[in-house]
């Protein structure tokens, strides 16, 4: 007998036993560690998910973050471009400004200098012209050009016209002076006649020269005095070289000149006026057109 | 020489006796509980994890889907009876790599048992699942003419799993001894590696023919509607046909 029921009865329960042995160590614990795995995997991948939706979002917010960053610095950077612009153009303008204000300025100092030097130049020239012109007359003069003067100093006073010989007269009488005035010295004795400190008194006539008048000279004086004013004073001659070559008639306060001297004087004196004039107008109208500077060239 | 294991008994008192089967039996039910024990003491629930617990998880899952395929809906059920159908033949076949091991599958009381328990097993998942009389009806389809056909059909399809894997084991030990007589080196292992093939598939005809018995009877009411079950009757009785003439 190939079957011994005792050994199938007792597999049966052997298999049963197995049965139940393998159910509670082996697929049991696989199934629950199957299923504990599938969980977490299924919360792994919700959790994945989540995130994913999550970074997502955070991706769209950051991208729109960085859009609206990107917009803001363009718009910075074009407000601050076309700021700089506006300020190199302001600035470049205020330069130029400045630039043309110096230059005119320098302009005008150079001006200044340049007429200053010419003036300079020419009262010097003037100065040297007058010195030269001094000393060749007083080179020249002598007693022989003395006599010439004198008469034409006499000659004059006999040309002269009546009312001129009588204002003469009257002005000497009335001062007490007496003198012999001719017309070629009218221009000179207006320049001295109220400076006059003449040594002078009273009832005396004073004939200065720059050489000892001769007698005969003297006397062509006096009598050419007399015949033209008709008055008979006492005349006192005298010597003076600073004179340079002429005849000087002196009475009272009163002083009627004819010499190279006062002529000089006169001439010299006219000139540096007309030169002072001039740059006195110069500087005014300089002072007048020169335009304020600007004070501030940035803001 | 023993044709079956239970010749070989170490204790006997009466009726009672210790035969090589039970205590093989015994042994394979040792290893495989402490096995199982020692390796899910330590599961791992996440992603990396021990390759014994890999290799058991791949069996659950095997047979796991195994059993869902043939078409019970729930195979948490019937893992434990049919996945131990399957692992207890599988390891008696696998361990006749051990020298002096005699299988307890070739004892045919070791497969009577097996087919017993099977013969049980499916009437009272049948119950279980669609009521007594609806399981009783199951008997008198399509026709009650088909009632005895149906009676007859199973017993004798019990008995036809028990002779199955009784002859397949007891004849690879058989023929391996026969073997070893006639021509003692080379062939005999190139027999011993056919044994544990056979024995492979032996395992897995017997489970999955366990299988389908369980399915017919526990969804043939839903199976009668579609016919199913008559077909997956039909399509094991032609498989058991198949492994008789093996």
């Amino acid at each position: 007998m190939l079957i011994d029921w005792f050994t199938v009865i007792a597999q049966v329960v052997n298999f049963l036993i197995l049965v139940w042995l393998l159910k509670r160590f082996f697929y049991q614990p696989i199934l629950n560690a199957l299923d504990a795995r599938e969980r977490r995997i299924a919360t792994e991948l919700a959790d994945a998910e989540a995130k994913k939706l999550e970074a997502e979002k955070e991706r769209d917010e950051f991208q729109h973050k960085n859009n609206e960053f990107d917009q803001q610095r363009l718009l910075l950077l074009s407000k601050a471009s076309n700021e700089a612009q506006a300020e190199r153009q302001r600035l470049m303008a205020a330069a130029r400004t400045d630039l043309d204000n110096l230059r005119a300025k320098r302009e005008r100092a150079l001006e200044r200098e340049y007429r200053s030097l010419s003036e300079a130049l020419v009262r010097q020239t003037c100065a040297e012209v007058f010195a030269i012109a001094r000393k060749v007359l007083a080179d020249l003069a002598g007693t022989t050009l003395e006599a010439h003067i004198v008469e034409a100093f006499i000659k004059r006073l006999h040309e002269s016209s009546d009312e001129e010989k009588a204002g003469l007269a009257s002005a000497f009488r009335s001062k007490s002076v007496l003198a012999p005035a001719a017309a070629a010295a009218s221009a000179a004795s207006a320049a001295s006649r109220a400076a006059s400190t003449a040594a002078a008194t009273g009832g005396e006539l004073m004939v200065n020269s720059a050489f000892d008048l001769p007698a005969a000279q003297q006397d062509a004086i006096e009598a050419a005095l007399e015949e033209s004013l008709g008055i008979r004073l006492p005349v006192r001659f005298a010597t003076r070289s600073d004179l340079v070559s002429g005849v000087e008639l002196v009475a009272g306060g009163y002083k009627v000149a004819w010499s190279i001297a006062a002529h000089l004087a006169s001439l010299e004196k006219e000139v540096w006026e007309l030169l002072e004039n001039q740059s006195g107008h110069e500087f005014e109208a300089e002072s007048e057109t020169e335009p304020e500077l600007p004070h501030k060239h940035g803001t | 020489m023993h044709l079956s294991p239970d010749d070989i008994v170490f204790w006997e008192y009466g009726f009672l006796k210790l035969n090589a089967t039970i205590v093989y039996t015994w042994g394979l039910m040792l290893i495989l509980a402490a096995g199982s024990k020692a390796i899910t003491r330590r599961l791992s629930v996440g992603l990396e994890r021990a390759r014994w617990q890999n290799l058991l998880e791949t069996v659950v899952m095997a047979i796991k889907k195994q059993i869902e395929e043939v078409g019970l809906r729930q195979p948490r059920i019937y893992l434990g009876f049919l996945g131990t159908l399957f692992v207890f033949v599988a390891t008696a076949s696998l361990a006749t790599v051990i020298p002096g091991y005699e299988p307890p599958t070739g004892s045919l009381s070791t497969t009577a048992a097996l087919a017993i328990c099977v013969f049980i097993a499916v009437p009272l998942y049948g119950i279980k699942e669609q009521g007594l009389t609806g399981y009783l009806r199951s008997y008198l389809e399509p026709t009650p003419l088909m009632l005895p056909f149906n009676i007859i059909g199973e017993f004798s399809r019990t008995l036809a799993l028990a002779v199955r894997l009784f002859g397949n084991m007891m004849s690879g030990t058989m023929i391996l001894a026969i073997m070893l007589s006639l021509a003692p080196f080379i062939f005999p292992i190139v027999m011993s590696a056919l044994g544990l093939l056979t024995g492979m598939v032996q395992a897995y005809i017997f489970s999955i023919l366990a299988t389908v018995y369980i399915a017919a009877a526990a969804s043939s009411r839903e199976g009668a509607e579609s016919n199913g079950p008559e077909n997956l009757k039909r399509g094991s009785s032609q498989g058991s046909i198949f492994k008789d003439s093996k």
